[in-house]
């Protein structure tokens, strides 16, 4: 049954395209527009604010042009409607922002709205005021929602490239820093001068080369990744384990050698994403392993950074303090980096414990609640006048030496030797929470996260498991707290916000639950374009308007791909198992003697 | 030897008692099945045992101590193995896992173990996988081989009862308490697993305790059945003794008009 080009649901069009039309304006008034404008990507011709507002039309007309299939309905075919639902969805939304641009002109609200004014108008209307900026906007819209609607008509090899080209493309444009420090590092200045524009950006021609290029090695390396994987698959678990060594060793040498070629600020960039790789690590155990949502996880990060603080600092305010001075206490002497972690360790375990045996027996919400409350605890007592001779309140610690190996010592003005160091943690976390969650303790821990009280009806103590879980947690992050406080030098209660709970815990969600791959790449991505609580990203210009952003990622990735960005490999390897066999027992050739209908018609 | 022993049990939830005054004991090596009404308290009966529910008051004794009072993990390791009415497997977690973490209790290896990958967690874990899979393979080729690996949600309903009793199995349980194990199974199905709880106690030395509706199953492998009604015993003895006791019939079917 073929389908006329008009055959459209042109209210849902209109729909889509209006509710795109508003998410534009709301971002030109909160400043996404104008404030990421300064930072161009692919200089002349696209900023970064621009590609957020016309990123919008062109999703609304995917969004619209896509038709849920249900099965065992035909599927419509893919044509000019698509281009016209598109398109639709563009017009209406253009038409919202032109209506915009005529109230921006006519009335004066920026005394209530500090981004109303002249830039926005320019923003919007292309420079080119208002009457034409309407007309432009209709056309921009119209146009970028039937390219939209149009990536449905596309064959699937197409679309593959348009990806890798527009992903290799704005990939080389968001890292320009970490390119233009690399190619500094080993000399090649130059080259980085002719691909970036002066004022930032990829440079109009390069950029066309780097299209060129990317299309070229698509078409070149077609199907090579399957095959790669095919071959993998194929092999035996002998093969497949000796391969999974190479690779373990090429990642190591890659970690140990790339900071070499490194300059200060990326090696910086990469220290921070390995302290919030370890905290997402140890949070992955307790939220995605176990099932315990906990959004007061700072205090562990928070515990063990005033930890290794107060027994490495000379001058830590409590050696400084009267009251102490003759104390039990007294005799402790200032310790070394590498002696007090340990310490650091048990102690930070130690509180996971305390404050995990009465939060364990709680549920679900409530539980997610107390954590929270626990959370703000630890750091208003770091906060609290009453220990603010011994952790010196909201003055924090400051001058804590850096750790000390011997050779040399490493502290946040060699964030190079801060790098090998985060590594060497992140790599024994990655190896912990890798035994611990293949073993007897991690399926009782997967047991209690899909059904507590069945868990414990097998014979499985949910509540020392839990709490193994939230100890594991704690030890984690005090990992990333006694490197914290040896790079930065100085611990307040400030820097153990309970936004950094929650971006960890953000981390966690779009990374994929569960999975030590996802996390990292989780971590890798957001710490490393959007930045941590208070440390930037590439994208240095978002700092502003960071929170909203991971806040929408948050909500999109919850409804659309609750599994995260990397799903747990070895799941969806199964699921796909099944499908073949599945279909290897449609065409009769039956995989086992096994399946329900045998038996039944036996 | 009277393996479970219960006296003069009651429970009851707001003004409702769902077991009232109850008496029952399971002799090692029987297999007895509770049948009822809808609502009859079966179920509860089960929580009562399993220590998801604690008696208001009466005494329950397994191998000859009370387990009143302690956690349904300790229960479990004491040696009673439960599967439930709505099946609740661990859906995500593969076939392989759902058995193997159901020997908990049975093993021991904690941290050091799996962190270094000693010789006795090793030899542990070959240990788990050998059970699991010989639990498995007891319901024949279904849940083995390519099956293994998969997520549990992936099973067809009568695989899922099939795979909630290999996991109350491999919990080595002396006791094994199945809540209608072949409800929504199909008459094959149910002739095919009647012939399986034969084995459970002839092969595995399993005592069994049945929560059932299926009357043909009950006939074919009870040495007992026990009638509640509203909490209370009304019958026990023989399948034959019970299923023509006037009290049986006036439960199930109410009392004939002419009776009055």
């Amino acid at each position: 049954m073929s389908r006329s080009a008009t055959d459209i649901d042109a209210k849902r069009s209109t729909y889509i395209g209006l509710i795109a039309g508003s998410t534009v304006v709301f971002m030109g008034l909160v400043g996404i527009g104008v404030g990421l404008n300064e930072r161009m990507l692919i200089d002349p011709i696209l900023s970064l604010g621009y590609l957020f507002v016309l990123t919008v039309p062109f999703v609304a007309g995917f969004v619209a042009a896509n038709e849920v299939v249900l099965e065992g309905m035909e599927e419509p075919e893919k044509g000019s409607r698509d281009l016209l639902a598109g398109g639709i969805a563009g017009l209406a939304g253009g038409l919202v922002v032109g209506l915009f641009l005529v109230v921006l002109n006519r009335f004066d609200l920026s005394e209530w709205m500090p981004r109303w004014g002249d830039q926005l108008l320019d923003l919007f209307s292309f420079r080119q005021g208002v009457g034409l900026g309407i007309v432009i906007s209709l056309v921009v819209g119209a146009v970028l929602g039937a390219f939209g609607g149009g990536i449905h008509v596309l064959k699937p090899e197409a679309k593959r490239l348009l990806t890798i080209v527009g992903v290799s493309v704005l990939t080389l444009a968001i890292l320009e820093a970490v390119v233009d420090d690399f190619l500094g590092e080993i000399g090649l200045k130059s080259l980085a001068r002719l691909l970036y524009a002066s004022g930032g950006g990829l440079a109009f021609v390069p950029a066309l080369i780097v299209v060129a290029i990317a299309t070229a090695l698509a078409l070149g390396f077609k199907g090579k990744g399957t095959e790669l994987k095919n071959q993998y698959d194929a092999m035996d678990e002998g093969e497949q384990k000796k391969y999974n060594t190479y690779m373990m060793f090429a990642t190591i040498a890659t970690a140990i050698i790339l900071p070499i070629f490194l300059g200060k600020i990326v090696n910086e960039l990469l220290a921070n994403i390995g302290l919030f790789v370890l905290l997402a690590l140890g949070l992955n155990i307790v939220v995605g392993r176990a099932g315990i949502l906990d959004i007061g996880y700072v205090a562990f990060f928070a515990v063990g950074a005033y930890a290794m603080a107060v027994l490495t600092t000379p001058e830590a305010p409590w050696r400084l303090n009267d009251t102490f001075a003759n104390t039990a206490f007294s005799w402790l002497p200032v310790l070394p980096w590498l002696v007090a972690l340990p310490i650091v360790v048990v102690l930070t375990g130690f509180v996971g414990l305390l404050i995990g045996t009465p939060v364990i027996r709680m549920r679900g919400d409530y539980l997610a609640i107390v954590t929270l409350g626990f959370g703000e605890i630890i750091r208003l007592l770091f906060l609290s006048d009453w220990l603010s001779p011994t952790l010196g309140g909201s003055q924090g610690i400051r001058n804590i030496p850096g750790v000390d190996i011997g050779i040399a010592e490493v502290n946040g003005t060699d964030p190079r030797a801060v790098f090998w160091l985060v590594a060497v943690f992140v790599a024994l976390a990655i190896y912990i929470s890798h035994q611990l969650e293949t073993s007897r303790i991690g399926r009782a821990w997967m047991a209690i996260r899909e059904d507590e009280p069945v868990a414990e009806a097998m014979g499985i103590n949910t509540v020392t498991t839990k709490l193994f879980a939230f100890v594991t947690g704690a030890v984690l992050a005090s990992f990333s707290g006694a490197i914290f406080a040896a790079k930065v030098g100085s611990t307040f209660p400030n820097s153990f916000l309970l936004l950094v709970s929650i971006i960890i815990l953000v981390v966690v969600i779009v990374g994929g639950m569960g999975n030590i791959p996802g996390v990292i790449v989780g971590a890798v991505v957001l710490i490393g374009i959007l930045g941590g609580p208070k440390q930037p990203g590439l994208l240095a210009e978002f700092s502003e308007f960071k929170l909203l952003i991971y806040g929408a990622l948050l909500v999109f990735m919850m409804l659309k791909r609750p599994e995260g960005l990397i799903p747990n490999a070895a799941r969806t390897r199964e699921l796909h198992l099944e499908e073949a066999l599945q279909d290897a027992w449609l065409k009769g050739e039956k995989p086992g003697s096994d399946d329900d209908e045998a038996v039944a018609t036996a | 030897m009277t393996l479970l022993d219960i006296k003069n049990v009651t429970i009851s939830f707001g003004g409702l008692t769902a077991i009232d005054d109850l008496n029952f004991h399971v002799e090692e090596g029987e297999i007895v099945s509770v049948i009822g009404p809808n609502g009859a308290g079966k179920t509860t009966f089960f929580n009562l045992i399993t220590g998801l529910a604690s008696p208001d008051h009466g005494q329950i004794n397994f191998e000859g101590e009370s387990i009143i009072g302690l956690d349904p993990n300790e229960i479990t390791a004491r040696g009673i193995g439960r599967t439930f009415q709505n099946v609740r497997l661990f859906p995500q977690m593969t076939i392989l896992e759902n058995v193997m973490v159901a020997q908990h209790c049975r093993t021991s290896q904690k941290i050091w173990g799996p962190l270094f990958r000693t010789k006795a967690y090793k030899e542990e874990e070959a240990l788990i996988r050998k059970n699991a899979e010989e639990v498995l393979g007891f319901f024949g080729p279904r849940l083995i081989g390519y099956r293994l690996h998969q997520p549990a949600f992936v099973l067809s309903y009568a695989n899922r009862r099939r795979l909630e009793i290999a996991r109350a199995m491999a919990t080595q349980p002396r006791l094994l308490m199945l809540d209608e194990p072949v409800a929504g199974m199909n008459p094959m199905e149910t002739a095919e697993l009647t012939q399986l709880i034969g084995k459970l106690r002839s092969e595995w030395g399993f005592t069994i305790v049945i929560i059932e509706h299926d009357m043909r199953l009950v006939r074919d492998v009870s040495d007992r059945v026990v009638v509640l009604d509203h909490g209370v015993t009304i019958a026990q003895g023989s399948y034959d003794h019970v299923s023509t006791h006037p009290d049986v019939i006036e439960a199930y079917l109410g009392r004939s008009a002419g009776d009055k």
